[in-house]
C-alpha cells in the first residue's frame, strides 16, 4: 500500500527565507509521524502545503492519493487540521463550534448535535460545552480545537504543536487521545519542538532544520546513530568512588563523570554493550560495592542537540507568522 | 469508548454536502449565522452600532442644523436633508466592520480552519458580509426611528421610504465588499482598523451628506458631485420627499447609483474571493 502522505522534494520560500528547502518524507496510513525540529525550521510551513492552506513553489504532496496543489479539494474531506494556536471562535460556545463545522461539513442538525456532544463528552468538556469559548482555559481550548478538527472524522489528522503551553496533565490527556486515534486507524502528522512527545507518540521521526531534513528514523534508530550509551554505576560505599573511578578507566571514550553525591559514575561505552557488561564484570572482581548498573541511551536532547548543533527549546521563539 | 475517527466504509451517519450554488448558499448561510451570534455577543460593539448614528442625528439636528439649514431650498427642514445623509455616512463607516472582523479572523486561525474544510471557498466571504448587511439594516432603521423624533418624514409614503433605506443598505453591502479586501491584505486587527477606516473621511465628507455641495469651494464642488455618496445621498433624499428635484428624473438619479452598487460588488467581489483563496 502507498502511504497516505508522500512529500517529495517541497521547497516554499517566504521574501528572503527559505522555510522549505527540499522536505521529502512519507507517512504509512495508520501510523504517527513526528516532525522534528526548533523554531522556525519549517514545520508549521510545511503542514500548511498539507491542509491546502498555501502553494509550494515546487515539488510534490500527495495526501491519500490526491495532489495537494491539483486537487485540494479532494484532500480536505480527508483531512483535519489542529493549528498552532487555536482556531475556535471566542464568542460561541463550544457546543457551537462544534455543532457549526458539523453542519458546514453537511451533517443535518440533529446529526450535527449528536456529533458535537460525543466530542464534548470524549474531550470531558460536557460541563463547559454551553460556555463561550473565551471563558475556557488554554488547555480546554487544545482541547475543543482538537475536537473541531475530529467533528469530520478526518482519516488524517494534521497537529502543529498540539502541546505547546500546556500543563503535564493536559498534555498526557492529549497524548491519551491521539494515541485513542491512531488505535482507530486515524494516521497523524504531529510536529512538535518536544523530544519527549515525539519519543512517546511518533512511529517515525523526521527531523528537521532551515527547511531541510536532517534526519530521520525511529526514534531508537535516531537515538543509536547520534551516539552511544553510556554506562551509569552507583556504588555502595562512597569511598570506593576514585577506586572505581581509576579501573573504569580504560573503558570510556571520554572522561568519565562523578557525581559523590548520588555516588555514581557515568562514563560514555559507544554502542559496544559487551565493553559495558565487562566494565562492570572489572569492578565486581575487584571488590567494589556496585549498587545498581544500567546502559543509558542518550536522549532525544541529546539527539537534537548533536544534529542541529543547538538546543531543542533553547531558542527564543520567533514571532508568529501572520 | 467514542469512535473518533472515520470508519473508511459505512460511516454511523451518512450525510452529503450540497454542491454549486447551494453549497455556496448553505455554507454562507452557516457563516452569517455564526457571525451575527457573534455580534450579539458583543455588547460594544452593539452599543457603537446604535450610538453613534443617534448621536450624529442628534448632533448634527441641533448644532449644525441652524447654520445649514439655511443654505437649503425652502420648505426642506433640516432634519429632512440630514437623516439620507446620516444613513449613508453610518453605512459607509459601517461597513469598515467588514474588514476588521475579516482581519481578526485571518489572525486568529478560523480562516485558516474555513479554509481546511471543504466548504465553499466564497461562503466565508459571503457569509461576513450578509451578516453585516443585516447589522447595516438595523442601524438604517434605527436611524429612520431616531429621525421620526427630530421631525424626518417619508413625504412620498412607506413605500419610497422603504426604497430609499433598500438603496443605503445595498450601498453599504457593496462597499462592504470593498472592505473585504483590506481585511484580506493587512497584516493584522490594528492596520485594519486603521485602513478600513480612514480612507471614509474624505469619502463621506466631500459629498453632500451634511451640507449641500454649493457651500463648496468650486475645485472640490466638482468632486464632491461626482461622489457615490453624494449620488446616494441625493437618491435617498429624492425618495424620502416623494419627488426628484427639478431638472432631475428618477431614472437620471437611480441609473449611476445603481451602477456604482453593480460595479463595485463586480470589482471587489471576485478580487475578494481571490485574495481569500490565496491568504
Ligand atoms: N507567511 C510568512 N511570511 C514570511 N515568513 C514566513 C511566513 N511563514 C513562515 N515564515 C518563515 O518561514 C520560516 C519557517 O516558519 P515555520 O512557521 O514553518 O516554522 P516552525 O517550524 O513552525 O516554527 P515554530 O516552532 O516557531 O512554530 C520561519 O523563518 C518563518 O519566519
Ligand atoms: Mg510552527
Amino acid at each position: 500500500m502507498p502511504p497516505i502522505i508522500e512529500v517529495e522534494d517541497l521547497h516554499k520560500r517566504f521574501g528572503e527565507t527559505q522555510a522549505l528547502d527540499g522536505v521529502t518524507l512519507a507517512v504509512d496510513e495508520g501510523t504517527v509521524l513526528g516532525l522534528l525540529g526548533p523554531n522556525g525550521a519549517g514545520k508549521t510551513t510545511a503542514v500548511r502545503v498539507l491542509a491546502t492552506l498555501i502553494l509550494a513553489d515546487s515539488g510534490r504532496a500527495v495526501v491519500d492519493g490526491h495532489d495537494v496543489h491539483q486537487r485540494p479539494d479532494l484532500v480536505r474531506p480527508v483531512i483535519g487540521l489542529t493549528g498552532q494556536y487555536a482556531a475556535v471562535d471566542e464568542k460561541l460556545t463550544g457546543a457551537e463550534n462544534l455543532h457549526m463545522v458539523g453542519r458546514l461539513l453537511g451533517m443535518p442538525r440533529r446529526v450535527a448535535e449528536r456529533r458535537a456532544d460525543e466530542l464534548l463528552e470524549r474531550f470531558s468538556l460536557s460541563d463547559a460545552g454551553d460556555r463561550q469559548v473565551g471563558t475556557y482555559s488554554g488547555g480546554m481550548r487544545r482541547r475543543v480545537d482538537l475536537a473541531v478538527s475530529l467533528v469530520g472524522r478526518p482519516r488524517v489528522l494534521f497537529l502543529d504543536e498540539p502541546t505547546t503551553g500546556l500543563d503535564p496533565a493536559s498534555r498526557l490527556e492529549l497524548w491519551g487521545i491521539t494515541r485513542e486515534l491512531v488505535g482507530d486507524g486515524t494516521t497523524v502528522l504531529l510536529t512538535t519542538q518536544y523530544l519527549d512527545e515525539a519519543d512517546e507518540l511518533a512511529d517515525r521521526i523526521v527531523v528537521i532544520d532551515h527547511g531541510r531534513v536532517i534526519e530521520e528514523g525511529t526514534a531508537d534508530e535516531l537515538k543509536d546513530r547520534t551516539g552511544g550509551r553510556t554506562l551509569q554505576v552507583t556504588l555502595g560505599d562512597a569511598d570506593q568512588l576514585d577506586d572505581a573511578s581509576r579501573r573504569l578507566d580504560g573503558f570510556g571514550d571520554d572522561a568519565i563523570s562523578v557525581d559523590r553525591d548520588k555516588v555514581t559514575l557515568r562514563v560514555a561505552v559507544g554502542t559496544d554493550t559487551e565493553l559495558a557488561a565487562r566494565a562492570v564484570a572489572e569492578l565486581a572482581s575487584a571488590g567494589i560495592v556496585v549498587e545498581d548498573f544500567h546502559l543509558d541511551r542518550p536522549s532525544l536532547d541529546d539527539v537534537f542537540l548533536a544534529l542541529t548543533g543547538h538546543a531543542p527549546t533553547g531558542a527564543a521563539p520567533e514571532e508568529p507568522a501572520p | 469508548m467514542t469512535d473518533l475517527r472515520l470508519p473508511t466504509h459505512a460511516s454511523p451517519d451518512s450525510y452529503q454536502r450540497p454542491t454549486g450554488l447551494r453549497a455556496v448558499v448553505h455554507d454562507g448561510r452557516i457563516v452569517a449565522w455564526r457571525n451575527l451570534v457573534q455580534l450579539t455577543r458583543t455588547p460594544g460593539l452593539i452599543i457603537f452600532t446604535l450610538i453613534q448614528p443617534v448621536m450624529f442625528v442628534v448632533l448634527f439636528n441641533y448644532v449644525f442644523g441652524g447654520a445649514i439649514g439655511a443654505a437649503l431650498p425652502p420648505g426642506i427642514s433640516y432634519a429632512q436633508f440630514l437623516i439620507p445623509g446620516v444613513m449613508v455616512q453610518a453605512l459607509v463607516f459601517g461597513s469598515s466592520t467588514t474588514s476588521v472582523g475579516l482581519a481578526d479572523d485571518l489572525q486568529k486561525g478560523i480562516v485558516d480552519r474555513f479554509r481546511s474544510l471543504p466548504i465553499a471557498r466564497s461562503a466565508v466571504l459571503a457569509g461576513r458580509i450578509t451578516a453585516d448587511t443585516v447589522r447595516l439594516a438595523v442601524v438604517a432603521f434605527v436611524i429612520v426611528t431616531v429621525g421620526m423624533l427630530v421631525g424626518f418624514r417619508f413625504e412620498g409614503g412607506l413605500l419610497l421610504g422603504i426604497v430609499m433605506v433598500f438603496v443605503a443598505v445595498a450601498f453599504g453591502s457593496a462597499m462592504c465588499w470593498v472592505q473585504a479586501n483590506i481585511g484580506l491584505l493587512v497584516p493584522n486587527v490594528e492596520t485594519a482598523q486603521t485602513a478600513g477606516f480612514v480612507w471614509l473621511f474624505p469619502v463621506v465628507f466631500i459629498s453632500s451628506v451634511f451640507t449641500p455641495v454649493q457651500t463648496m469651494p468650486t475645485w472640490l464642488q466638482v468632486v464632491a458631485r461626482n461622489n457615490p455618496v453624494t449620488l446616494v445621498a441625493n437618491l435617498q433624499r429624492a425618495l424620502s420627499l416623494g419627488e426628484p428635484p427639478a431638472g432631475s428624473t428618477w431614472a437620471s438619479m437611480a441609473t449611476p447609483v445603481a451602477l456604482w452598487i453593480v460595479g463595485l460588488v463586480a470589482v471587489f467581489a471576485p478580487l475578494a474571493v481571490r485574495s481569500y483563496r490565496k491568504v
